[in-house]
C-alpha cells in the first residue's frame, strides 16, 4: 500500500500547494462511497462488499467518476458493515456484498434510496437515512470519530485534505516550543489513558529534564478489557496520533518517537506502518522538516500481550526488550524514562487532541467539558445494551445520557443494574448513580474511575460478585509478580470470592476482603495495583446485598454462580425437540425423542449451554 | 548452525538485546511457537543470556512455547464478551474438544486459547480461528464452526 511518492515536500508553501493539488483530483469524483473497514466491520465481512462494491461499479463503467474510500472505524460497529454516499451522506447499515449492485444501480447511478438498507430506529420502528439523524450519533459530540469518515488511514493524501500537518506547520514555524507547551497546559487536557494527568505540565516537566536526548511515545496498549477507542483512532487515522506526536516531540525538544502498539491488534499495527512510512516518503518525518532544521522519526514497537505493559515504567522496560515490570515512580519517566532518558508517554487519544488544540487553540478545546475535566471523550460502550459501539461526548456529560440517548437502553428488554467503567482498575456503578457526570473527578469521587473509557453496560441477570471473581481472575492472570501485595493480596482476594461464589463464605470474609483491598491499593507499587481492588470495592460499597445473599442464604440472585444454582427441565414447557441433547457437551440430558428430557444432575457441570439454546425457555434455573 | 529460517528474522537486529520482543514476535508468527532451538539461537545472536530470552519469552501473553494445534480456536474472555455469555463458548469449545484452555487436541487439529480482549467488544461474545473473526457467537454457532472446520480437516487427510 505504500506508495513511493516523487516529491519530497520540504517547505510550507509545497504541503499547501500538495493539499491544493489533492483537493482538485478529490473534486473530480460525482460520488464518494464510503465503507467502513474497522476492525468490527471487518468482521463482519466489510472487505467482501468493498470488492463487490469496486467490481459492480468497474462493471456499470462508473469507477471513473466515483470514489470509493475504504475508512477506519466509524463507531457504530453493532450495524457493520456500514456504508455512506455522498452526496445525500445516505447510511447503509448491514451491508451484504449482494446489496453492491444495488447500491450501484439504485443510489450511485440514480440516487435514489434503498430502504431496506436504512437504520430502523428500535424504538419508533422507522427508517432513517443520514447518520445525524440516528439517535446513536446525533447526542455525540464526534470531535476525533467525525475524521475517521473522512480519511482512507492508508493515504495520507487524504489527511493533508482535511487540512492535516498544519498544526505541526504552525507549531515549526509560528511558535516556540514553550508556547506549544503554555497552549497545551491552558487547553488543561488531561490523559485519556486513565490517569488524567495533566498533558501540558507532563511536557513541561520533560522539557526542563536536562538531556541530549529525549523521547515521546504513543501507549497504544490498549489492555483494558471492554475499550477499543484506541485501536480505532490507531486504526482509523494514525496520521493524526502521528501529528500530535510530532508536536510533542518539538515541544519537549524529542527527536525519537516509539508507537507501543498491541499485537493483537493487526490492522492497528499494519495502519501504523504505512502512515509512518508515507509520512517518512513525503519528508514528513526524517531529516529537516517542512525546512525547519528539525529532525524527528518514529518506530513502531509491538506489544507482547500484557496488561502490565500500559503502565508506563513496564511499557518503557518492554521498549528495552526486559519483562514488562514496573518500577518505583520516585523518578518520574519524565526526567529518568526509556533508556533513563526524559520521556513523555501519552495515550493515543491524548495524542490525538493534540493538532487540532494547537489549530484551533486552546479556548475552542477548553469550551466543551466540565470544571476539571476539558474537551471530548471517547467511549466504548458495550455490553447489555441496544446500540453498542464507540460514542463520543464531552467530558461531563451524565452516564444516563449514553446509556439510554445514545446507547438506546438494556439490549434485551431487561432493566439495566451497573455500568462498570474504567476496566480492571475501575469500578461498577448502580443504576441510582447514573445522573453521575462522566468526568474524571466524579467518577473517581464514586469509587470507579474513568479509565480509558470503557463503559461495560450490566442487566438483572449479571451477578455482581461474578463480575468481581471476572476481574480478580483476569487480574490475577496479569499480575507482574513483581509486589507482594498485588501479587499475594490479589490471590487471597480471589479465594475469598470464590469461597463466597460456591457457597462456603462466611460474614466476617466481607470485612477481610475490604481491608485487603485497601491494603493493596495503598502498598502495591504502580497504578494498577493501587487500583486493582476497585472492582471488589466498588461492588460491595453498591451491591453488598448481592455478597450477603450468597453468604447467609448460599443464592446467586441473579442465578449466575454455578456452585449455588441447579438447572431443571420444565416437563410442561418442553417439546423434546432435542436440541439441549444435541448441545450438552458432558451428555447430561436424558430422555428419547418425544419424551420429556430431563438433566442428571451428577453428570451436570453447569455450563448453562442448554438453557441458552432452548427456544421455549423450558430449562430453568433453581 | 542457525536454522537458516531465522536469518530474515535476525537480519539487522544482530547483537541488539533490545530487539528480543520484537524477534520473537516474528519467530512465533512464522513458526507458531517458540521453540528451544529458537531460543538459544536467538540468545546467541542478540547476545541475551537463555535465561532472560525464557524469562521474556514465558512473560509475554503473545509467545507461545508448544507447538499448537492446525487450527486455533481463541475465545475473547474481555469484560464485554464475558457478559454475553463468553463462558458458555468456552465450556462448549472445551466440552465438544476434551482439551482444556491452552491445550492441542491429540490429532494437532484443534488448540483452545483465551486472550483477555480483541478490541471488537461491542460485537460480543467474539471467537478468533487462526485470527479470523467470528462475532455475535452462541453455543450452537460455534459447534457448527468445530464441526465445518473438523470436516475440512478429514477431507484433507482423505484427500492424501
Amino acid at each position: 500500500m505504500s506508495r513511493d511518492f516523487t516529491i519530497k515536500i520540504k517547505t510550507v508553501s509545497e504541503l499547501e500547494a500538495f493539499r491544493k493539488r489533492i483537493l482538485n483530483d478529490l473534486k473530480k469524483a460525482r460520488v464518494v462511497l464510503t465503507l467502513c473497514g474497522g476492525t468490527g466491520c471487518q468482521a463482519s465481512r466489510s472487505e467482501a462488499v468493498s470488492t463487490a462494491v469496486k467490481d459492480e461499479l468497474i462493471k456499470q463503467g462508473m469507477d471513473e467518476n466515483v470514489h470509493v474510500r475504504v475508512t477506519g472505524c466509524h463507531g457504530f460497529c453493532e450495524q457493520g458493515p456500514l456504508c455512506v454516499i455522498e452526496p445525500g451522506n445516505t447510511l447503509y447499515c448491514n451491508v451484504l456484498p449482494d446489496d453492491a449492485r444495488e447500491i450501484v444501480t439504485k443510489t450511485v447511478r440514480d440516487g435514489e434510496v434503498v430502504e431496506r438498507l436504512l437504520y430502523t430506529d428500535p424504538v419508533s420502528g422507522k427508517t432513517i437515512q443520514t447518520e445525524s439523524e440516528i439517535p446513536f450519533y446525533r447526542a455525540q459530540d464526534r470531535q476525533l470519530l467525525a475524521q475517521n469518515r473522512q480519511v482512507d488511514p492508508c493515504s495520507i493524501e487524504d489527511y493533508i485534505a482535511i487540512g492535516g500537518y498544519s498544526a505541526l506547520a504552525k507549531t515549526l514555524f509560528e511558535m516556540a516550543p514553550k508556547a506549544v507547551i503554555r497552549e497545551i497546559e491552558a487547553s488543561c487536557l488531561r490523559g485519556r489513558g486513565g490517569g488524567g494527568f495533566p498533558t501540558g505540565l507532563k511536557w513541561a516537566k520533560c522539557r526542563e529534564a536536562p538531556s541530549d536526548e529525549k523521547y515521546v511515545i504513543c501507549n497504544a496498549d490498549e489492555g483494558d478489557p471492554g475499550a477499543y477507542m484506541d485501536r480505532c483512532v490507531l486504526e482509523g487515522n494514525p496520521h493524526l496520533v502521528l501529528e500530535g506526536m510530532m508536536i510533542g516531540a518539538w515541544a519537549i525538544g524529542a527527536r525519537e518517537g516509539i508507537i507501543y502498539v498491541r499485537n493483537e491488534y493487526p490492522l492497528a499495527v499494519k495502519h501504523t506502518r504505512i502512515a509512518v512510512q508515507q509520512a517518512r516518503d513525503l519528508g514528513l518525518l526524517g531529516e529537516d522538516i517542512l525546512g525547519s532544521s528539525w529532525s524527528f522519526d518514529v518506530e513502531i514497537s509491538r506489544g507482547g500481550g500484557a496488561f502490565v505493559c500500559g503502565e508506563s515504567t513496564a511499557l518503557m522496560a518492554s521498549l528495552e526488550g526486559k519483562v514488562g515490570e514496573p518500577r518505583p515512580k520516585d523518578v518520574h519517566t519524565v526526567v529518568d524514562g526509556l533508556w533513563h532518558k526524559p520521556t513523555t508517554l501519552n495515550n493515543v487519544e491524548t495524542w490525538a487532541n493534540v493538532p487540532s488544540i494547537i489549530l484551533n487553540g486552546s479556548a475552542r478545546f477548553a469550551s466543551k467539558g466540565s470544571n476539571g475535566s476539558k474537551g471530548t471523550k471517547i467511549f466504548a460502550l458495550t455490553g447489555h445494551i441496544k446500540s453498542t459501539g464507540l460514542v463520543e461526548v464531552a467530558m461531563g456529560t451524565p452516564i444516563s445520557k449514553v446509556l439510554f440517548d445514545i446507547g438506546g437502553g438494556p439490549a434485551n428488554g431487561i432493566p439495566i443494574k451497573a455500568v462498570q467503567t474504567g476496566g480492571p482498575s475501575g469500578g461498577c456503578l448502580p443504576a441510582d448513580k447514573f445522573y453521575l457526570p462522566l468526568d474524571f473527578d466524579a467518577l473517581a469521587e464514586a469509587g470507579s474511575m474513568m479509565g480509558s473509557g470503557g463503559m461495560v453496560v450490566m442487566d438483572e441477570g449479571t451477578c455482581m460478585v461474578d463480575v468481581a471473581k471476572y476481574f480478580l481472575t483476569f487480574l490475577q492472570d496479569e499480575s507482574c509478580g513483581k509486589c507482594v501485595p498485588c501479587r499475594l493480596g490479589i490471590d487471597r482476594m480471589l479465594e475469598i470470592i470464590t469461597d463466597i461464589t460456591e457457597g462456603r463464605g462466611k460474614s466476617q470474609q466481607i470485612s477481610l476482603l475490604e481491608e485487603l483491598g485497601h491494603t493493596i491499593s495503598q502498598t502495591a507499587l504502580c497504578g494498577l495495583g493501587k487500583t486493582a481492588a476497585n472492582p471488589v470495592l466498588s461492588t460491595l460499597r453498591y451491591f453488598r446485598d448481592e455478597y450477603e445473599a450468597h453468604i447467609s442464604k448460599e443464592e446467586c440472585p441473579a442465578g449466575v454462580c454455578e456452585a449455588l444454582i441447579t438447572y431443571e427441565i420444565d416437563p410442561e414447557k418442553c417439546t423434546y425437540c432435542g436440541v439441549c441433547k444435541l448441545a450438552c457437551p458432558y451428555e447430561a440430558i436424558m430422555g428419547a425423542k418425544e419424551e420429556v428430557h430431563t438433566i442428571d444432575l451428577q453428570l451436570c457441570q453447569k455450563c448453562g449451554i442448554c438453557r441458552s439454546e432452548c427456544k421455549f425457555e423450558a430449562v430453568q434455573i433453581n | 548452525m542457525l536454522p537458516l529460517r531465522l536469518d530474515s528474522i535476525l537480519e539487522g537486529r544482530r547483537s541488539q538485546p533490545h530487539q528480543l520482543i520484537e524477534v520473537l514476535q516474528d519467530v512465533q508468527e512464522q513458526e507458531g511457537y517458540i521453540s528451544e532451538e529458537a531460543m538459544r539461537a536467538i540468545s546467541n545472536e542478540l547476545g541475551v543470556p537463555p535465561m532472560e530470552v525464557y524469562r521474556v519469552a514465558s512473560f509475554y501473553k503473545a509467545f507461545s512455547m508448544q507447538p499448537r494445534g492446525k487450527n486455533v480456536i481463541t475465545m475473547c474472555m474481555g469484560t464485554a464478551c464475558h457478559v454475553r455469555g463468553a463462558k458458555l463458548l468456552l465450556s462448549q469449545a472445551t466440552g465438544l474438544l476434551g482439551v482444556n484452555s491452552g491445550e492441542t487436541t491429540d490429532d494437532g487439529l484443534f488448540s483452545i486459547e483465551q486472550v483477555n480482549c480483541l478490541g471488537t467488544c461491542a460485537l460480543g461474545p467474539v471467537v478468533t480461528e487462526n485470527g479470523a473473526c467470528h462475532h455475535h457467537m452462541n453455543p450452537s454457532k460455534l459447534r457448527k464452526l468445530i464441526k465445518s472446520i473438523r470436516r475440512a480437516g478429514m477431507e484433507e487427510t482423505s484427500d492424501e
